[in-house]
């Protein structure tokens, strides 16, 4: 039975159970400096969780995003910069990680999309004017 | 018994939608005995499917647990109001208040309008019956609600926790008013792409349902942003999440379409763009509801997922809006092209006006869609969160404001630049005032905030412009509604702007008996207790807040853990002020005994949602203006 | 409205369609991939996780011979149902070494008493840092490594009696 119960409990995806141990350090406490503290956030808020359904470090109660957020402040404390903190995890979880996509091959249409609606939209809207008379 | 009278209601709705549908199609083609059939036959359908959607409340008030539906998401000991929001907390029941929605609305069009062609209106109840056909079958064969569980369980699963909260009983019903109200726009599109009957008199009929279903959708939008904010305990109240860009999407379309059928009623101009965005708004709608209900898009806020339902729901949005757009296509070159615009006029602000809200739909469109077509053609993942889109959608948006402000100051038909800057001069200033301010009090702030304060203050002046010298007591209502449309827009782009740059966030670990201090408040923590409630029980801090030299308020966020079915949760803990709130929460018990404490001060950031009722309240005017103009002046063709 | 512009919309309609029902063929996967594979093992070092057993440092993987690293931790339920294959694995010559995501000594005790150990040394990832370092985003998971150090295979989940003749050639052909 505890064999039958254990393959059920059997998934695919890795497992979201919880651990015993209490929170990583600095996964819920602030920088003494403010302007690190404020740095950590705004880099915590664009990285994404890596086990939830749509949340980004900041805002996950997860103990994995606890860990992400403390690892980013103990960095940001050292004085590494957020943008090699976030290319560093892209190096380990690729560009999923990150809710700021960077402008690369695959990329290049998702930041063009903007300018290129602007331009036909000038363009239709060319043709809804008729000519000014002086 | 009562769950099979619902499902026989539901078929003979599809049966006299069914009908209907038959009965426009030759009316509108000549036989003329069936056009006096179609109206009755709406409302009947619509009772039918009321009828069916009253039963399921009913059983899910009873908790009936022979029903599978209120098994999976009803419980005994939840409290009235969520036993009876639990019927559309679920992909079935929400499915069939839709489809109830969809019927009442059909109805209305047929009991209420009066203004439009008898040829255009059958028209529209035809296309409003082909809708409802899909839906019925959706409903019927692929999501049923009335299906049956034998044996009844002793006990139902309850429902998620987070849904147990007012915002269900509102939010939804709200938005899938306005989702599915605007499916009276499609519609009219419909019949008139059909009649061929394009015009201001076609506008000036179709405008009130755009407006209604618009209002309701700002409601729904913002009841949904403010429920997510405190109730998921992070202070959020928007994240260009996937579903949540599914409700703003059809808004944007709406918006679009509200202002250009103004066009249409006044100049006879944007008929095409018109129709197109009658056909895109209803879209939208449609394409939101497959993207949440379909699991093709992951997101926090996901209730119903389901790629076999995604797949029917796909082959009805290629019928729907395929055979529309062709329509579209085929048609509007013999619908007859309205009147050219001045460069500088009312006219053009209010294309700008609908290219602007277009392109910002088409980036929150690219935005969402863009991480589940690259990962399906190139197996990478990607993601695509708040800073695309704020980057992207943001400059857009301020240009829109800016858009928003000279607006309502240009005139019909041709305008000149030189008088419209001196009219524009004091909102231009004030914005410039208030940017040198900010910038200078605030020097690290974000550029779009900096320059979103600057504009909100430049709109809020310039959207009361039009009042300036005028009678007020004779202004139209809705030029009122106009103004305090636009004034709420500024409204919540201040508090979005204070939000983002202002708020102070303090993550403490205390012991009882400890104060920190929070922006201009002190939170002393006074003690720690269990406690209950009808199905929950909870850790409860009690948080003593006082500011300055005023009096002690008491704040007591909890940490809930729920046993139907077994969830933790945080309940927030608020205090408003005029200024802005206090936002409490407590997090879990550290190893050494102390508290997990998150505390924000956010400055106003309650005009976030009070700008989005006070756009609804100015649509609510503009739409009784003009109705009661309507029908005290019926001959009159008004501006 | 000219003559292409008002079909416009309609060809939109259809890319945005194709779009989302090949979406729809092709769902989002849950699992994310490490882009370790390929890579060497970032350095590490962790103190034992357990009495009896060393820790676990990132020069134990480059000493020529090739192993399986393990990623798992008592509380994790899934784990505990691929022992028997890791023991299978381990009785093929395969050297396991194990990482465990905070976990307590008692707590890993337990659990190697209840399901067997098959590992040669386990370290201590309290804060989950070596985990992040080597891409890993749940438990359990494991990794081929070569003999000089290099990630050769990622498998996420528990391992399933399958892949176990696999994953034992894969070790042995690396080198």
């Amino acid at each position: 039975m505890r064999r039958l119960l254990l393959a059920l409990a059997l998934v695919a995806a890795p497992v979201l159970a919880d651990s015993d141990l209490p929170p990583a350090p600095l996964a819920d406490t602030q920088l003494p400096d403010p302007k690190q503290e404020a740095r950590a956030q705004a880099l915590m808020e664009t990285i994404r969780c890596l086990v939830c359904q749509g949340q980004s470090i900041a805002d996950s109660n997860a103990e994995l995003a606890g860990d992400m957020r403390a690892m980013v402040r103990q960095r940001i404390a050292a004085g590494e910069r957020p943008e090699a903190i976030r290319a560093w995890l892209i190096q380990r979880y690729g560009s999923w990680v990150t809710y700021d996509p960077p402008l690369d091959r695959v990329t290049w249409l998702l930041w063009a999309a903007p300018v290129m609606f602007l331009v036909v939209g000038l363009l239709v809207a060319r043709s809804s004017f008729r000519r000014r008379r002086a | 018994m009562i769950a099979e009278a619902g499902l026989a209601a539901l078929w003979l709705g599809a049966a006299l939608c069914m009908l209907q549908l038959i009965a426009a199609t030759l009316a509108v083609r000549g036989e003329a005995q069936l056009a006096g059939i179609v109206r009755p036959v709406a409302v009947a359908q619509a009772a039918l499917t009321m009828l069916a959607f009253s039963l399921l409340i009913w059983l899910f008030v009873e908790v009936d647990l022979s029903v599978a539906l209120v098994f999976e998401n009803d419980h005994s000991e939840k409290p009235f109001l969520y036993r009876f929001a639990a019927t559309w907390g679920n992909h079935e029941g929400s499915m069939l208040m839709w489809v109830a929605i969809l019927g009442v609305a059909g109805a209305a069009v047929a009991l209420l309008e009066r203004k439009l062609e008898e040829r255009t209106l059958l028209a529209t109840l035809g296309g409003q019956a082909v809708i409802g056909l899909g839906f019925y079958a959706f409903l019927l064969f692929a999501s049923n609600p009335f299906a049956r569980l034998y044996p009844a369980p002793p006990e139902g699963r309850g429902l998620n926790p987070l849904l147990q909260d007012p915002g269900l009983a509102f939010h939804p019903p709200t938005l899938y008013l306005g989702y599915v109200g605007l499916s009276v726009a499609f519609s009219f599109a419909i019949g008139a792409l059909v009649t061929r009957d394009v015009g201001p008199a076609f506008a000036r009929a179709m405008r009130p349902w755009v407006l209604g279903a618009w209002i309701f959708l700002t409601l729904g939008i913002t009841a949904g942003s403010y429920w997510a904010y405190y109730e998921l305990g992070w202070g959020g109240w928007w994240f260009w999440d996937p579903v949540e860009n599914a409700s703003l999407m059809p808004w944007l379309a709406a918006t679009a379409l509200l202002h250009s059928v103004t066009v249409l009623a006044t100049r006879d101009g944007l008929r095409a763009w018109t129709l197109m965005l009658a056909v895109i708004a209803f879209s939208m709608s449609m394409v939101g509801t497959f993207l949440v209900r379909s699991g093709i898009l992951t997101s926090v806020h996901a209730f119903a997922v389901d790629p076999r339902r995604g797949m029917f729901l796909l082959v009805l949005l290629f019928l729907y809006i395929g055979g529309a757009l062709a329509l579209f296509g085929a048609r509007v070159g013999t619908v007859r092209e309205g009147t050219r615009f001045d460069p500088v006029s009312r006219e053009a602000g209010l294309v700008a006006n609908n290219l602007l809200l277009s392109a910002v739909l088409g980036i929150v469109l690219v935005g969402t869609l863009y991480p589940l077509i690259l990962e399906a053609a190139t197996g990478t993942k990607l993601s695509v969160g708040p800073p695309y889109f704020d980057a992207a959608a943001g400059p857009l948006a301020l240009i829109l404001v800016a858009v928003m402000a000279a607006g309502p100051l240009l005139r019909w038909r041709r305008d000149n630049l030189a008088p419209l800057a001196k009219r524009l001069a004091p909102a231009a200033g004030l914005a410039l005032i208030v940017l040198i301010a900010v910038k200078f009090v605030a020097p690290s702030i974000h550029i779009l905030s900096l320059l979103g304060l600057a504009l909100a203050a430049g709109l809020a002046l310039a959207s009361v412009a039009p009042l300036w010298q005028r009678n007020l007591r004779r202004t139209p209502l809705f030029v009122w509604g106009m103004v305090l449309a636009h004034l709420g827009v500024a409204v919540s782009l201040a508090g979005m702007a204070c939000d983002s740059s202002f708020t102070v966030e303090k993550l403490v670990a205390a012991r009882v008996g400890e104060t920190v201090t929070v922006g201009p408040y002190s939170v002393t923590f006074d003690a720690i207790d269990p406690t209950f409630g009808a199905n929950w029980q909870a850790l409860q801090a009690t948080l003593l807040v006082r500011r300055g030299g005023g009096d002690m308020l008491t704040l007591s966020p909890q940490a809930r853990t729920y046993w139907a079915p077994p969830t933790e949760t945080s309940e927030t803990a608020i205090h408003t002020a005029l200024d802005g709130q206090l936002y409490t929460v407590l997090g879990k018990q550290a190893p050494d005994g102390r508290w997990q404490l998150r505390l924000w001060w956010k400055p106003f950031v309650t005009l976030i949602w009070a700008g989005g009722a006070l756009i609804a309240i100015g649509g609510t005017l503009a739409l009784i203006g003009r109705l009661w103009r309507a029908r005290r002046r019926p001959q009159e063709v008004w501006l | 409205m000219t003559g292409y512009a008002k079909w416009a919309p309609l060809v939109a309609f259809i890319l945005l369609g194709s779009a989302l029902t090949y979406g729809l063929a092709k769902p989002e996967t849950t699992n994310i991939q490490s882009k370790m594979v390929g890579a060497s093992v970032p350095s590490f070092t962790l103190p034992p996780a357990t009495a009896g057993l060393p820790g676990l440092a990132s020069s134990d993987l480059t000493t020529g011979q090739p192993h399986l690293l393990n990623i798992f931790a008592s509380w994790c339920v899934p784990c505990a149902a691929e022992a028997p294959q890791l023991k299978a694995i381990a009785d093929a010559g395969v050297p396991i070494v194990g990482i465990a995501i905070r976990d307590r000594p008692e707590a890993l005790q337990r659990f190697l008493a209840r399901n067997g150990n098959a590992f040669r040394a386990i370290g201590a990832d309290d804060a989950s840092q070596v985990q992040m370092a080597l891409g890993s985003s749940g438990v359990p998971e494991s990794f081929v490594i070569d003999g000089k150090g290099r990630i050769l295979q990622q498998v996420i989940g528990p391992i399933n009696s399958q892949d176990v003749a696999g994953l034992v050639a894969a070790v042995k052909a690396a080198r």
